[in-house]
């Protein structure tokens, strides 16, 4: 980054922990393809060598450099400088749906928390293993989750109503949707879904797909195939009855 | 003193939460044992997930005449002999079994016609031999192990770092550690410890790995009295993203070539036609990546200093499925679109064949009670690591160690913990507060920069001798540096504690480096460009004598007949 400077521009960063904090200026060089992660790291190379950051891969895969950029949440490793605004500071804040442990570094471990509620893989009985490719591609757009959170931050029933205890946000939908329709799972996750991960709660607004860095179609192709799994099996007559008659069978 | 800190007690402690560390922790759960999964960052961000390519093993799913002992000999080829043949063979038997297995707890690999695993071509590798899930294997593998193994109970200790093991008479019996969020100290009480935190790749400018790769655990068993070995060997990945600067290194994978991706040089020449006529592109690693190197040297490399990769000759929609985060990658970080045009890539530091010295069956160091894989371990890639060979590696060692591990903690008991050690621990953690030096970061870019010119693809003596006295000077500024701010989660606090170890493997990797007096894999010498026989019969051993790091030669023990054979076989 020391080299080929071309210019130099203001980020203006958020410092602070649980207790509170403000946003502090740092001016850094700007380098052609710079990302935003990269001036965080010139930040703590250069000038706090204490500036909170996490990172890993740097290359979009591991979902860790979560932050809200000029406002929009979105990883700074994929953020170029050279798409921002130069006329003005680019402001980072930390995820603002988690609790600050210090500067742009939050306290995710609920996600955690929800995760481990959910039932794994398991395949049916006597399952054969053979796939057809359609069925892989189908699934495998879920499996794409880097676990980044944005999704979760940005989702108004975590955001602004904080309902953590009650609705399990969108990340942890896509992962039921990779488990449910994983072509030999057997498990079912349906009452689940209703219970204790509160899927009724999302009301569609789609902010969770807008943010995604993986492109996964997070409402249409995940939340609402399994809201309507919720709505066959707890609401509607018909099926009520047939179960009743028929007991559960093979999903 | 003890008392004051946080201590948790675990049959079994697992450094590392990549492929190696999970799928151990998954064994010794199996078994019985209690886990416990310390990583320094937050689960499922080990490097694992940037793993693009595949997972080598020879299903035999797309070309029916592959088997273990022809996967056996590339391995060996692959890595000039230099391998532990035992490692290698055990290796090449049970991937299969290992990719399956994976597949029985959820993962989604892609599919053949007949819908069975679909296995790709890789260099080195004789077959399609890499079972995928387009170019994020190594994301699929990550997931699928990490939720196995909470589901089996294990305990996570996240953003949690280990400074030190912790021993009773040459006996493993805990470790000292700090949280990363709040600087708090936490000890564990343990019967056995796994070692899986990867590689070093830090210590050099120009490589794919993250901030996490510093050696730590190869510092902490050689400081525990365990040996390490081939510590010359790190392997320079031949493909690297090389513009712009901000993201100069990252991982171009080699499924790129494996799907038919063809490199030039400026002048348009397919330059590999000169260095590996029969194998061109899916040459092994080493050998593409100082042909790249030379490429560039003589003067014909492109604007910014590396190779032409191009799969553009590749219907677009071909390439954005097979290669999907490889088209995002380029598009969004270097505007290139690699369906219409070339990357430009260069070598980029990737992994490290050497590592801490491990029995071939159990992964225990020279250390009872102190094991290893993955990464951290050597052997089984000798002199040069097939692409491919990674994931299968943490897989089928990452197993048998933890398989080990417990076995071992069910019949030891826990040794007492000496509270000097803890206390000498803290105290070697919190000096750099009181230190009025340098910033880490000033000293890690120094230590980088000696690495990658001093220490890189082409050595000589001269140089190496260079790098063994700068690394002596770091290592002074390093004790003097300072830290600033508090102890909640400061990076700079942190990465001076990490740039103890890369100090010190970096200089395990010199001193062997200068001892091998020949060519061999990723080792090149240009004052010793041939290969030397009698070099080719031992491996370089490092332990720490009295304080000093002291280097010999260790012989490799003679294959046995029927591996012989296997090799001989064309």
């Amino acid at each position: 980054m020391e080299t080929e400077t071309t210019a130099e521009t203001v980020l203006r960063v958020y410092r602070g922990d649980a207790s509170g904090g403000a946003t502090v200026d740092y001016q850094v060089p700007v380098a052609p393809g710079m990302v935003v992660l990269d001036a965080l790291h010139y930040i703590q190379g250069h000038i706090a060598p204490d500036l909170a950051v996490r990172w890993n891969c740097k290359a979009g895969k591991c979902g860790s450099c979560s932050a809200e950029v000029n406002g929009r949440p979105r990883l700074t490793c994929k953020t170029r400088m050279d798409d921002l605004p130069k006329d003005k500071p680019i402001t980072v804040m930390p995820l603002k749906s988690f609790p600050t442990i210090k500067d742009l570094v939050t306290d995710v471990s609920w996600n955690y928390r929800v995760n481990k509620k959910i039932p794994p893989f398991q395949p049916r009985r006597g399952v054969e293993w053979k796939i057809t490719q359609l069925d892989v591609d189908r699934v495998q757009e879920f499996r794409k989750c880097i676990e980044c959170f944005l999704c979760q931050n940005v989702c108004h029933v975590l955001r602004d109503h904080d309902k953590k205890e009650q609705f399990a946000g969108p990340r942890f939908f896509v992962r039921v949707a990779g488990l449910e329709m994983h072509p030999l799972d057997g498990a079912d996750r349906v009452p689940l879904l209703k219970e204790e991960l509160g899927i009724g709660l999302c009301n569609i607004t789609k902010c969770c797909t807008e943010v995604c860095p993986e492109e996964i179609h997070i409402t249409d192709n995940a939340i609402i195939p399994l809201k309507e799994r919720v709505v066959d099996r707890f609401y509607d007559p018909l099926t009520m009855l047939f179960r009743k008659m028929r007991g559960p069978g093979e999903k | 003193m003890s008392a004051n800190y946080e201590v948790r007690e675990h049959d079994v402690l697992i450094i590392g939460a990549g492929g190696a560390g999970l799928r151990a922790a998954i064994e010794a759960l199996a078994q019985g044992a209690s886990v416990g999964v310390v990583c320094k960052s937050l689960l499922g961000k080990a490097h694992t997930v940037m793993a693009e390519g595949g997972i080598a093993a020879a299903m035999a799913n797309v070309d029916p005449a592959d088997n273990w002992k022809t996967h056996f000999r590339d391995t060996m080829r692959g890595g000039k002999l230099l391998n532990n043949w035992r490692m290698a063979q055990l290796h090449a038997q049970e991937a299969p079994d290992r990719v399956r297995e994976l597949e029985q707890w959820g993962a989604l690999f892609d599919r053949t016609e007949s819908g069975a695993i679909l296995q790709r071509a890789f260099g080195g590798h004789t077959f399609k031999r890499l079972c995928h899930v387009g170019d994020r294997t190594g994301l699929e593998l990550i997931r699928t192990l990490q939720d196995r193994g909470v589901q089996q109970g294990l305990d996570c200790y996240m953003e949690c770092t280990v400074t030190r093991l912790l021993m009773d008479n040459g006996r493993f019996a805990g470790a000292f550690a700090y949280w990363r969020e709040n600087g708090r100290f936490i000890v564990f009480k343990a019967k056995a410890v796994v070692i899986a935190t990867g590689g070093i790749g830090k210590a050099w400018t120009v490589t794919s790995n993250s901030w996490e790769y510093t050696g730590d655990g190869m510092a902490l068993a050689y400081d525990a009295g365990a040996e390490l070995m081939d510590m010359e060997f790190v392997q320079f990945h031949p493909t690297g993203m090389v513009w712009p600067p901000g993201v100069q290194g990252i991982l171009v994978t080699e499924a790129v070539r494996g799907e038919g991706g063809i490199l030039r040089n400026k002048l348009g020449e397919r330059f590999m036609e000169k260095y590996d006529p029969k194998r061109m592109e899916l040459s092994t690693r080493d050998v593409v990546a100082r042909s790249i190197y030379t490429e560039v040297r003589e003067g014909r490399g492109t604007e910014h200093g590396g190779a032409y990769l191009d799969i553009s000759q590749k219907p677009a929609e071909y390439v954005k499925k097979k290669l999907p985060s490889m088209y995002h990658q380029f598009k969004e970080l270097a505007d290139v679109d690699i369906t219409r045009e070339p990357m430009e890539v260069g070598p980029t530091c990737h992994y490290v064949m050497g590592g801490i010295r491990v029995e071939a069956e159990t992964g225990q160091s020279t250390v009872p009670g102190i094991f290893a894989a993955g990464e951290a371990a050597a052997g089984l890639h000798g002199a040069n690591r097939l692409g491919g060979n990674s994931l299968s590696d943490l897989l089928v060692f990452g197993r048998r160690a933890g398989l080990a591990a417990a076995a071992h903690a069910k019949k030891t008991s826990f040794a007492p913990l000496e509270s000097l050690q803890m206390q000498d621990a803290e105290k070697e953690l919190l000096a750099a507060f009181a230190n009025t030096g340098e910033s880490p970061y000033a000293i890690h870019r120094d230590l980088q920069t000696v690495m990658q010119s001093l220490v890189g693809i082409y050595r000589t003596a001269d140089d190496l001798e260079r790098a063994m006295t700068e690394l002596q000077m770091l290592k002074a500024r390093a004790a003097a540096g300072s830290v600033e701010g508090s102890r909640l989660f400061n990076p700079g606090w942190h990465l001076s504690q990490d740039l103890k170890s890369m100090l010190l493997i970096s200089e395990a990797v010199a001193k062997c480096a200068m001892a091998r007096t020949e060519s061999r894999g990723a080792h090149s010498r240009i004052d010793y460009p041939n290969l030397d026989e009698a070099w080719g019969r031992q491996h370089n051993i490092i332990v720490k004598d009295g304080g000093a790091m002291v280097r010999r030669e260790l012989p490799i023990p003679p294959l046995p007949e029927d591996l012989k054979e296997i090799l001989a076989q064309e």
